[in-house]
């Protein structure tokens, strides 16, 4: 089964190259307006016919690991899909421990890749509407496809060299793409942080790499996980692999790049920035699992780095006025809550959770993003009372946010339900803390979900024409429901959304769930009280003299510009001037002397023959007396 | 087939001694030139087709005979799998060079005698990884510099004569350093045949004199790499210089030095290499940090690419400095990924610097994805290859290097390297920061109506006294003010897009990057079994 796994991988590698190269030719050069549809026409179908192919590859990838009788030991993925294959290409000897370009396929990484491809092709579909008439759709949806290619070979890499480089080319392609409106400095300030925020913890990942391949003498991620490797060396290697996991999953403290990342356009927030590429560093800590139950101190500060960020991450999300910034903080706190489900012990849960999320949240994005084409903004204080004019979206995006908040029979009941009780069940030293910020996340969940519901459906309409949109905000108003290729992609997800936690209904914990349903009950409720009193206003006031410090997330960004942009750049500065004055100063200086030099050497050779024979004999005097001293 | 590596230098000198003839005149002498340099890239085809990759270790088409008996000087030259890569690069540089050089001639005028001079050049470049005797390494290696030279101080930008004399002078007193350590070999060693040296590995140099000869030599060719703090006659050399020059320089030259390090200095100092490597590894970690910072608040593309040339080339001293197989495999693979994506940066930024008449990245303003998109583009994948992407050739050294670090040859201190891998590490950070900001800079935003066109402002420091000492940070705002304080130019009108001969000069590069990229096991398997004979691991043949 392995040339499938290739094919999948492959597929929308060629996709995106054809889309770069091949949707403009033979025309590339005359930008009419005519060869531009042309081009985006060809493009789009570039993006999707290798998208479903991929898809419908995955699916009977996925059917024969159903069927296969394979044991897949004593992973939680062993009962559903036994199946697993695995083959390598070629072995890179590098002259120390080599690499070995390998695929594999398990359950987990079958799970994982039905649902990228899935949301990926919903996101190619909604793209068509979403970015009809943008000239550079081609290159938009090839980015698209070559991260989804990216994220495919993450999930189906053997090899941990060959995951780091889908793991950075991901990155790539995030950076490529909330810059896809570059006039707008901001959106392109946006990208270069996202980058280097997540480079900065993918640094630590390689590192963290390196010490598992130097132990175990593999890269190869089943060598790894079945080496004996000792308990410090597994403990600085997670350590150090949890830096990448912040990074890209956007956990604290590299969580700040996320919420700027909503500068891309939504289809792109929805795909990379909440259901997959985010995802991958809880996928990453899932697929080296054993690693990490090695390693306990590692999970123990994995517990309180989610519980830190789930909490402060769902605060946020509370006083944003931005719609898609509610949902980018709502997307760190319920990473988080992955995060806490590994660190309680329950890769099972926090896996579940994944799944359920990336359709839910998927589906939420692709709701905003029809709401902001509808709207012609992102700002809540500019939406309200849309129920009734866009009904296919709202029905669509109150899945969402029922799932969000975890209300039956909405996938993400049961599948918070399973990490809150594997949380509560588990003996980790953070479990007390982690624990009641997971409870008290809950309420704060359902508060902000129901805000963002409330202040875009309901209420007194705002909606009014924007003169002119900025380029790389929104798109022109026309007072109706967004376009088919937009709606259906919307239909599609709101299914999983919906369904998909029935797919373990037998494991709810239903006294832990009734727990968490009241405190979530309980914030919507608040949040409805403030909102019946006064429509218009903002329920957020309710944070009182707190609201600021949420909206501006703490005050993290601050602290890191001042601690670490500023100064670098003051230091790169100081370098520039260094280099001007101190080391080429010093050749410059030396040159002089030199010439100082050769101007006193100049005084010996003046003709005189006089001088010169003295020099002579004083030279050979000297000559003899170092001969006799040192002889 | 031991003619092939002969007729490699012959062919070039043969075409530059031909140029002298009258018959040459304006553009005869550009096709005259790309017809010789392919005849050459040719041979270095065949060279790599009938290379015995199975026996990449051991020195391959031998040619060897007594030049000077009394010096005891011989014209010995073979390839392995160190040297073959290096030989086709330049063997492709100059090419690309020349396919370049047709479709714009020079600034200087005198296009007969720039062929003439890179010609020469050539010869000396590949002579260079060719020869297999100390002395005669070292003629070659010396007899790069005057074309250079000449290259600079001609055909060059503004401050081209400063920069050519620094060039100069700074070179030639590293070769002088160079000559005495290779004296000093030839002294202790009695022989001056690298292919002995190498299989002797140090014995029968005293330790003591081993140390003081890798000093001696690795100053020599640190200058020519260039390590930190060695590296100011760079920027300079590489601003000063016309796109062909910068593009060898980059490509070609600075390989020369770290070529030397794995030919010279280590396999025929592994004492000296093993006193020593502490103190390389410790500036190569601080070029790699120094030249980052350095680009961050650099004002000029050309500059900025050369100072990130002193970043990359700290990585490949890094993986030297470790004296482990897989940091040496990673300086050489570091080497032919430097080459090929900062050349391919160098005729990026040469093509910028044409169209709009300046490489002050103040004054190139933003948008010139609007602008040009195709050299935008372009210069998005240079740059994103160049920060070093998995699945581009830059990522490969510097990964490599970093693992090298992570556990250094037996005999060095493992915690001093693992913090030169920390720095390392920060250190591609830094790299990203540079590039991703000056990408965000130069190709996003609004591009402006009117490029100010008017004399060009060549430096930093010029823009900052039109600007007035509160220079504005914001790249915009920097560009409107210039556009103001110069007054309203007339509109630069359309730039035109790459042309068809750029494409033929920079695709072969871009394909290049693409494929070691993905395919690095081309490059390892080369270098592979020749590292280990260097290093006296009984891997190779050597």
């Amino acid at each position: 089964m392995i040339p499938v796994v290739a094919l999948i991988v492959l597929l929308p590698f060629a996709a995106a190259a054809a889309g770069l190269l091949g949707s403009r030719w033979p025309r590339g050069g005359s930008r009419t307006e005519a060869n531009d549809r042309a081009a985006a026409r060809r493009a789009a179908w570039f993006a999707i016919a290798p998208g479903t192919a991929s898809l419908l590859l995955t699916l009977w990838l996925a059917v024969w690991s159903a069927r296969a009788s394979g044991s897949g030991g004593t992973a939680f993925w062993a009962g559903l899909l036994p199946g697993s294959t695995e083959g390598t290409l070629t072995v890179v000897d590098t002259g120390s421990v080599p690499i070995s370009v390998t695929l594999r396929a398990d359950g987990l990484s079958i799970l994982i890749g039905v649902l990228v491809v899935v949301v990926a092709l919903a996101v190619q579909v909604y793209s068509v509407g979403y970015m009809r008439d943008d000239p550079r759709y081609a290159s938009y949806s090839a980015f698209i496809s070559l991260f989804t290619s990216a994220m495919l070979l993450v999930v189906y890499a053997g090899d941990l060299i060959v995951l780091y480089a889908g793991w950075e080319i991901m990155g790539l392609c995030s950076y490529l793409l909330i810059g896809h409106w570059w006039e707008d400095r901001a959106n392109s300030r946006a990208a270069v942080k996202a980058f280097l925020v997540t480079r900065l913890g993918d640094v630590g990942f390689l590192f963290g790499i390196f010490t598992l391949g130097m132990a175990a003498g593999s890269f190869r991620i089943d060598a790894v996980l079945s080496a004996d490797i000792p308990t410090g060396t597994l403990i600085t290697a997670t350590m150090l692999l949890l830096a990448g996991v912040a990074g890209k999953s956007a956990q604290v403290p590299l969580q700040t790049w996320l919420p700027d990342a909503m500068a891309g356009p939504t289809p792109i927030s929805a795909l990379i920035h909440a259901a997959t590429m985010v995802a991958a560093g809880i996928f990453i800590v899932a697929r080296l699992y054993p690693a990490f139950l090695g390693a306990q101190p590692t999970l123990d500060v994995l517990g309180v780095v989610a519980a830190v960020g789930m909490l402060g991450a769902a605060l946020a999300a509370l006083a944003q006025n931005d719609l898609k910034r509610v949902l980018a903080y709502s997307t760190i706190s319920q990473l988080a809550y992955m995060a806490g489900g590994l660190a309680a012990g329950s890769d099972k849960a926090a896996i579940f959770h994944l799944l359920t999320h990336g359709a839910f949240k998927a589906l939420l994005f692709l709701g905003a993003g029809a709401v902001i084409h509808h709207v012609g903004s992102n700002l809540m204080s500019h939406m309200g009372g849309l129920r009734t004019s866009i009904p296919f979206t709202f029905a669509g995006m109150t899945i969402g946010f029922a799932a969000l908040m975890g209300l039956p029979p909405a996938s993400g009941f049961f599948s918070k339900d399973a990490v809150i009780a594997a949380i509560e069940h588990s003996h980790s030293p953070a479990q007390p803390f982690l624990y009641a910020a997971a409870l008290l996340t809950v309420g704060v969940t359902g508060a902000y979900a129901m805000r963002a519901w409330l202040r875009t459906f309901f209420g007194p309409s705002r909606v009014e024409a924007l003169p002119e949109p900025e380029p790389g905000t929104a798109h022109v108003f026309d007072g109706r429901e967004a376009p088919r290729s937009m709606l259906w992609p919307i239909g599609v997800l709101a299914v999983p959304a919906l369904l998909l936690g029935f797919a373990d209904v037998a494991e709810v914990d239903w006294g832990s769930a009734l727990v968490s349903l009241i405190v979530g009950l309980l914030g919507a409720g608040v949040v409805y009280t403030f909102w019946r009193g006064a429509p218009h206003q903002d329920p957020a006031r309710m944070l009182g003299p707190f609201r600021t410090a949420c909206e501006r997330a703490f005050y993290v960004d601050e602290a890191y510009r001042a601690v670490f942009a500023r100064p670098i750049l003051r230091l790169a500065h100081g370098v520039v001037r260094t280099d001007r004055q101190v080391v080429d100063g010093a050749v410059r200086g030396s040159g002089r002397l030199t010439m100082g030099l050769s101007g006193v050497v100049r005084l010996a050779q003046n003709g005189n023959a006089q001088l010169y024979v003295t020099g002579l004999l004083a030279g050979l005097l000297l000559i003899t007396v170092a001969a006799v001293v040192l002889g | 087939m031991n003619w092939l590596l002969l007729a490699l230098l012959a062919v070039p000198l043969a075409g530059a001694a031909a140029l002298t003839a009258p018959a040459f005149a304006g553009r005869a002498a550009g096709r005259f030139g790309i017809a010789v340099s392919a005849l050459t890239f040719l041979l270095a085809v065949v060279v790599a087709v009938v290379f015995d990759y199975g026996d990449a270790g051991r020195m391959q088409l031998e040619t060897d005979w007594s030049w000077i008996p009394g010096l005891d000087l011989r014209f010995h030259l073979g390839v392995d799998g160190i040297s073959l890569p290096l030989v086709v690069l330049t063997a492709l540089l100059s090419l690309l060079c020349f396919v370049h050089l047709a479709g714009r001639p020079p600034d200087g005028g005198r296009v007969r005698a720039l062929v003439f001079t890179l010609l020469v050049l050539e010869v000396g470049m590949i002579g260079t990884f060719l020869a297999l005797d100390l002395l005669l390494f070292f003629v070659f290696f010396e007899v790069v510099l005057v074309p250079m030279y000449f290259v600079i101080a001609i055909w060059g930008g503004r401050d081209r004569r400063a920069a050519a004399v620094k060039f100069i002078l700074y070179t030639l007193l590293g070769s002088a350093v160079l000559l005495l350590g290779l004296l000093v070999i030839w002294a202790q060693a009695g022989t001056l045949d690298m292919v002995e040296l190498t299989a002797r590995h140090g014995s029968g140099i005293a330790r003591s004199v081993q140390i003081v000869a890798f000093l001696a030599v690795g100053i020599g060719l640190a200058v020519k790499t260039p390590m930190w703090p060695l590296h100011t006659w760079l920027p300079d050399a590489h601003t000063e210089a016309p796109t062909v020059g910068s593009v060898l320089l980059a490509g070609v030259l600075l390989k020369m030095g770290s070529y030397g390090f794995a030919r010279i200095a280590i396999p025929i100092l592994p004492e000296g290499a093993a006193a020593l490597a502490p103190w390389l590894g410790a500036l190569a970690v601080v070029g790699i940090i120094y030249g980052s910072l350095a680009c961050l608040a650099q004002r000029d593309l050309k500059r900025m690419i050369a100072y990130s040339s002193v970043g990359h080339m700290g990585f490949v001293l890094l993986g030297f400095a470790t004296l482990t197989p897989v940091g040496v495999n990673a300086a050489l693979f570091g080497n032919i990924a430097h080459g090929l994506i900062t050349g391919l940066l160098f005729f990026l930024a040469g093509g910028i610097k044409e169209r709009y008449g300046t490489a002050d990245l103040v004054r190139l303003g933003g948008g010139m994805l609007r602008r040009l998109p195709y050299i935008g583009s372009l210069l998005t994948f240079a740059c994103v290859a160049s920060l070093g992407l998995p699945g581009l050739a830059g990522f490969w050294g510097e990964m490599l290097a970093l693992f090298g670090a992570f556990r250094p040859a037996a005999g060095l201190s493992r915690p001093l390297f693992l913090v030169f891998m920390t720095v390392g590490g920060v250190g591609t950070v830094l790299t990203a920061a540079y590039f991703l900001v000056m990408l965000s800079r130069v190709t996003h935003g609004r591009s402006r109506e009117t490029v100010p066109v008017g004399p060009p402002l060549a430096s930093a420091e010029e823009v900052r006294v039109v600007l007035g000492p509160g220079e504005p940070v914001e790249p915009v705002a920097t560009g409107t003010a210039v556009a103001e304080v110069e007054g309203s130019h007339p509109p630069a009108g359309r730039l035109a897009d790459v042309t068809s001969r750029e494409l033929v000069a920079w695709v072969p590069l871009v394909a290049l990057t693409i494929l070691f990229g993905v395919w690095p096991k081309a490059l390892l398997d080369l270098t592979g079994p020749a590292v280990q004979a260097i290093l006296g691991l009984g891997g190779g043949a050597g």
